[in-house]
């Protein structure tokens, strides 16, 4: 047992060591660029009076690396310094913002991924049948379309045509979670539709290569029963995979997150980052870079852990 | 008890292919062999074949098949299906039939010239971490590691924030962040081939690194590099048609399919199909790749998916 | 049809009628088994042999109404106590398999299920199919593991398969497969991946445990010599058909068929050795290791005198194959030096120059990853020409010509890629390409040992041959003491990186023997259906080293 402590202490240690990296380049790639913040928020109207006073009021005089760290400091203890645009408190901004964004994910992720799961085993299991093939051409079609595709033909038939869900997607705290939840129905579809067809792919063809192994025949010549094969000799081992599977596609989520909420107006961090995108707000697309890279992260070194405490030959030792 | 190390690897000619002293027949190769394949191909394969063929010509051809020019005003905005215009004008009045042919033209082709970019860096740098492995494997590694940590819209939104919009920023900054998967896979499979005897009789015989990465190892990962080629194209495509929807990619006035959906999308709200258009035109052509890409895959694969 | 008591006075437990199966390849569905019957009584094994493409073990897994994938069952009838299998649906077929048919798989390693404790792989047979219950299904594992001599047998069962050693695992697969106590047991090749002195434990295990039970056996595999001391009964297959059929001691005594014949007298071939005089390659005081690991080598010291061939014998882990790459300068020693001739070779591969690498070349043992899949003959051979002799245009084309005269192989050869040539032919490109250099010497790591032992024997002759004509060395690496026989003039035993005995071949191999070599001849099985016993017999007596 030790030495998967060891290893999931170090995987750890591996994962905050990354999202310091992370944080560095977020910060530090503005660095690249020839000129600086100054001139760019002063833009035409530039003078060297003018650059001089923006740059001390922004703390650009001091070294790169203080400001890092200062940086770092402020968003350990949650503040992301103040917009470039609005002059407003980062922090403030995404707040409820994040929220939100979280919600929708969640509430997209709780569907999709049980879903997709159940069928990418199903379709493994009855390969080649009407099934297997309805569901494959369902899902190279679904990962095919861009998300504001399938988003704006949710739109035009259930918002537009028939009238059932709302097409901009308006949600605040303190709605009741029923009425937060008929909000985001539309945005969240179109999520679910995009995640379940990556993960059910790659669930099919990780179950469809495990059930190729040598000791799926052996029990299979041991006359057990196909139902106990899957569930005591496939999915044991089928575990670990699928948890990769399901992490790798939740970046799916992430990106997609970002074009659904400008699609259906949503207010969350990805309209947010886009805005902010537009208008070169810097400090808040970093914190919103941050964010969503802290929470891929997090994602990820879950599913090392979890496929390590999942392995058994780590779990027992020689 | 002189029990060794475990269970050797099964010995692959114990139960292999029939080993017999009469060699297999000789196949064919070459163009013939490769007419044949695409005489048997699937339905599906011939399909997407035909769909891509039929982009290409109309990226190729577009000012010859356009009505009108890529930019000109020829109307009042948002006119409906006509003779004149055939799918209508957008919403500075411009023909959408002729907007969605040099589409074709720019976000296909920018798409095309990305994905040839990401190749060159990706390949490239897997292929010397495969062949040169120690340091260089592992240095190249983690920056890729590390630029992969961060979900790749994200990175490429902050990229572009910094770097401006540009055609050429556009296409370097996500031909850069693509590499990293070409990387990861090209290194994969290269390690695969690096570990084959013959790359070590190359190594024996003297050869220099040069031989072993283009001579050994290239042609022997050629087949999933294209697949991955197919892919990554399909990929770049969605991606930048992304942004540009997000109006972060290709500029106005250029002629674009993502950025023609969101101009016109206040039509979308009258129950209008025609500026998803586009979006349906990236649709097909992703759909018309991935089945080319399922075929070949199915191919090289020696129809290991399904016996 | 399903009840046909004529065939003799008991009704046999297995009848196989008229069976055909076909194989795909590349699309193609071709027939891999030609219409074979086969009986088999209770209580008798019955050995199945062939070499590779024979479809031994399609047959093997057709006893139990099974077909792999890429294949399938297109006729024949397989009679198994009075019910025809194959008529029968899957669910009913489940009730045969495991209960009253077992099967045993070559590898062991991968046939365990890793994330399951072996006794639970154990009595999931029986408590599924209803046999017994799992408190008494966990007491007859552990008797049967004591019985197979499984160290501690009492938890032995509570161990997972990464965590037990090779022959530890095909004895564990034995004792699942008895779980039921099935009629009929199917053994594929079980001991193919051990290592000699690990195969012959093993056997013994199998060949008590079948007695004791009184089960009916299949046992397929590629050496005549292992089924001889297990088989009553043999079948000689071949593409699929069968060759000839015979009781065991009869069928070796009296072989009926040329095939049987030649796959009989496979191991005779015998190098009568010679003295050396001048050494070509010269090994002192050898010691190295792999990145931090333990030592591999240590302290070897070998002479290879020109134009002669040493032997290094030894099992897997003996560190045989590491002196190869030490030799080739892949792994640079730690200690000691190398010198060919008179000339210190550098320690590094990158050190040495294109004139010491021409003079060394190898030969390995899988040819098919020794050839560049996407490379013809005539660029395979052609490029050492070019490489070190500089040879262009027509005469780079004449030589690889005569290479491939030289190495046996027809000129028509000379623009197909490897995957359009046999195993054997296969080898021989790779012996043309080592020529192509004019080395003075050949390292040949296991060079037949993934080949059949006909096309083995073809091999070695034609290395033979060569070295008559040419004068050049070889270090020949094998784990195998007949090829030994057949090919050294000296020979150097390994063991866990050490050597334990060299000297000429008829001075090692008569004794008396250092106890590691003893081991090692003694366990090479003989084709004398007696052997086992007797060696088993004899070890009981003298206690083991």
């Amino acid at each position: 047992m030790n030495k998967v402590l060891v290893m999931v202490a170090q995987r750890i240690a591996l994962g905050l060591l990354t999202l310091f990296v992370v944080s560095a380049i977020i910060f530090l790639a503005v660095e690249l660029l020839p000129g600086d913040i100054a001139t760019e928020i002063l833009g035409q109207t530039a003078t060297p009076e003018t650059v001089a006073a923006i740059r001390r009021e922004l703390g650009l005089d001091q070294p790169a690396y203080i400001r890092y760290f200062e940086w770092l400091l402020g968003v350990v203890q949650g503040d992301f310094g103040r917009s470039l645009a609005t002059d407003r408190e980062i922090t403030e901004l995404i707040g409820a913002r994040l929220l939100n964004t979280l919600f929708l994910a969640l509430v997209a992720a709780a569907v999709s991924v049980p879903l997709a799961i159940g069928l990418g085993v199903m379709a493994a299991l009855y390969r080649n049948s009407t099934f297997d093939r309805s569901v494959n051409i369902f899902t190279l079609s679904a990962i095919s379309m861009p998300e504001f595709f399938i988003a704006y033909m949710l739109i035009l038939f259930f918002a537009v045509r028939i009238g059932w869900f709302p097409s901009l997607s308006k949600v605040d705290l303190d709605q009741p979670l029923f009425d937060r939840l008929y909000a985001v129905a539309l945005p969240a579809v179109t999520l679910t539709l995009v995640i379940v067809a990556h993960i059910m792919r790659m669930t099919r063809a990780t179950i469809i290569n495990l059930m190729s192994s040598p000791f799926i025949e052996m029990a299979t010549l041991k006359g057990l029963p196909p139902w106990r094969i899957v569930v005591r000799h496939a999915l044991p081992n089928a575990w670990a995979p699928i948890v990769n599977v399901v992490v790798i596609n939740l970046a799916y989520l992430i990106s997609g997150v970002v074009v659904v909420e400008v699609v259906f107006v949503y207010p969350g961090l990805g309209q947010l980052m886009v805005d902010s995108v537009v208008k070169r707000d810097l400090p808040v697309v970093q914190a919103c870079s941050l964010i969503f890279a802290a929470t891929y992260i997090v994602l990820n070194l879950t599913a090392d852990i979890l496929s390590i405490v999942s392995n058994p030959r780590l779990l027992h030792p020689r | 008890m002189t029990e060794s190390t475990p269970t050797k690897a099964a010995d692959p000619a114990l139960d292999g292919p029939a080993d017999t002293l009469e060699p297999p027949p000789a196949r064919i190769h070459g163009w013939r062999a490769a007419w044949r394949e695409l005489v048997k191909a699937p339905l599906t394969g011939k399909i997407g074949l035909v769909i891509v063929l039929v982009y290409i010509f109309t990226a190729i051809f577009a000012p010859v098949l356009a009505p009108y020019g890529e930019t000109e005003v020829v109307g009042k905005q948002f006119q409906q299906w006509s003779s004149a215009h055939p799918l209508g004008t957008d919403n500075l009045g411009r023909d959408v039939l002729t907007r969605m042919i040099y589409g074709a033209r720019n976000t296909v082709g920018v798409t095309f010239l990305t994905t040839c970019l990401t190749f060159v860096i990706g390949a490239a740098t897997g292929l010397l971490a495969a062949a040169v492995g120690g340091w260089t494997d592992q240095m190249l590694s983690r920056i890729v590691d590390v630029l992969m940590a961060i979900p790749l819209l994200i990175f490429a939104l902050l990229l572009l924030t910094i770097f401006g919009t540009s055609i050429p920023m556009l296409v370097l900054i996500v031909a850069v962040l693509e590499s990293t998967r070409v990387f990861r896979l090209t290194r994969a499979v290269g390690m695969n081939i690096v570990v084959m005897d013959y790359v070590e009789v190359a190594k024996l015989r003297g050869e220099g690194l040069g031989w072993v990465m283009g001579r050994e190892v290239l042609p022997n990962i050629l087949s999933p590099l294209f697949a991955e080629f197919g892919l990554r194209f399909c990929f770049i495509f969605l991606l930048i048609s992304a942004l540009s929807f997000l109006g972060l990619g290709l500029q106005p006035p250029t002629a674009d399919w993502g950025s023609m959906v969101r101009e016109n999308a206040i039509l979308i709200t009258f129950g209008d199909f025609t500026p998803l258009l586009p979006a349906a035109a990236i649709a097909v052509l992703t759909i018309a790749v991935n089945l080319i890409v399922d075929w070949f895959l199915h191919k090289t694969s020696g129809l290991r998916d399904d016996h | 049809m399903t009840t046909n008591g004529n065939s003799g006075p008991a009704e046999p437990l297995l009848q196989i009628r008229g069976l055909r199966i076909e194989g795909q390849s590349q699309e193609i569905w071709q027939e891999i088994v030609k219409g074979i019957d086969l009986t088999l009584q209770r209580g008798e094994i019955l050995g199945l042999i062939g070499e590779s493409g024979a479809g031994k073990s399609t047959i093997g897994l057709a006893a139990l109404a099974f077909a792999r994938g890429g294949c399938r069952i297109t006729g024949g009838e397989v009679i198994f106590d009075g019910e025809d299998l194959l008529k029968l649906p899957e669910r009913r077929r489940r009730a045969y398999r495991g209960k009253r048919i077992a099967y045993v798989a070559q590898s062991a390693a991968a046939a365990f299920n890793p994330a399951h404790r072996l006794i639970d792989q154990y009595i999931e047979t029986a408590v599924t199919h209803g046999v017994m219950s799992e408190k008494q299904a966990r007491q007859e594992a552990v008797e049967l593991y004591r019985q197979l001599q499984l160290p501690d047998p009492e938890t032995f069962g509570q161990r997972y398969p990464h965590q037990v050693s090779g022959g530890q695992l095909q004895r564990a697969m034995v004792a699942t497969a008895m779980a039921c106590k099935p009629d009929l047991l199917v053994f594929d090749e079980p001991t193919t991946a051990l290592d000699v002195t690990t195969q012959i434990e093993v056997l013994a295990a199998i060949k008590d445990t079948v007695r004791k039970y009184d089960t009916a056996a299949i046992y397929i595999t590629h050496d005549l010599a292992v089924v001889a001391q297990l088989a009553d009964r043999i079948m000689v297959l071949r593409y699929g058909e069968l060759v000839e059929e015979g009781n065991t001691r009869e069928l070796l005594e009296n072989p009926r068929k040329s095939y049987t014949r030649k796959l009989l007298a496979v191991r005779g071939l015998r190098k009568d050795e010679e003295r050396g005089e001048t050494s070509l390659l010269t090994i002192s005081n050898i010691s190295a290791a792999y990145a931090r690991s333990a030592m591999v080598l240590r302290d070897v010291s070998i002479r290879v005198p020109e134009g002669r061939t040493v032997a290094v014998v030894g099992e897997s882990g003996s560190g045989k194959s590491t002196l190869a790459r030490v030799i080739t300068g892949l792994l640079p020693p730690l200690e000691g030096s190398i010198s060919l001739r008179d000339q210190v070779l550098p320690a590094t591969l990158s050190a040495r120059n294109k004139d010491t690498l021409r003079r060394v070349q190898m030969i390995y043992q899988l040819p098919d990853t020794a050839l560049n899949p996407r490379q013809r003959v005539r660029d395979i051979i052609g490029r050492p020409l070019q490489f070190y002799l500089g040879l262009t245009g027509r005469k780079r084309r004449e030589r690889v010509k005569e290479l491939l005269e030289m190495t046996e192989l027809d000129e028509r050869y000379l623009d197909r890629y490897p995957a359009e040539l046999s195993g054997g032919q296969k080898q021989r490109v790779c012996i043309a390409r080592a020529l192509a250099a004019e080395p003075d010497l050949i390292i040949c790591d296991e060079v037949t040992s993934a080949l059949d032992q006909l096309v083995a024997e073809h091999v070695l002759r034609l290395l033979l041959r060569l070295q008559r004509e040419l004068k050049v060395s070889y270090l020949f690496i094998t784990h195998d003491l007949a090829t030994v026989n057949a090919i050294a003039d000296d020979v150097v035993v390994m063991c866990e990186g050490r050597i334990v005995e060299q000297g000429p071949k008829t001075e090692v191999f008569t004794p008396p023997h250092e106890d590691y070599t003893q081991i090692l001849l003694d366990s090479v099985p003989e084709m004398d259906p007696d052997w086992l016993d007797r060696v088993l017999e004899e070890r009981k007596t003298v206690p083991a080293a």
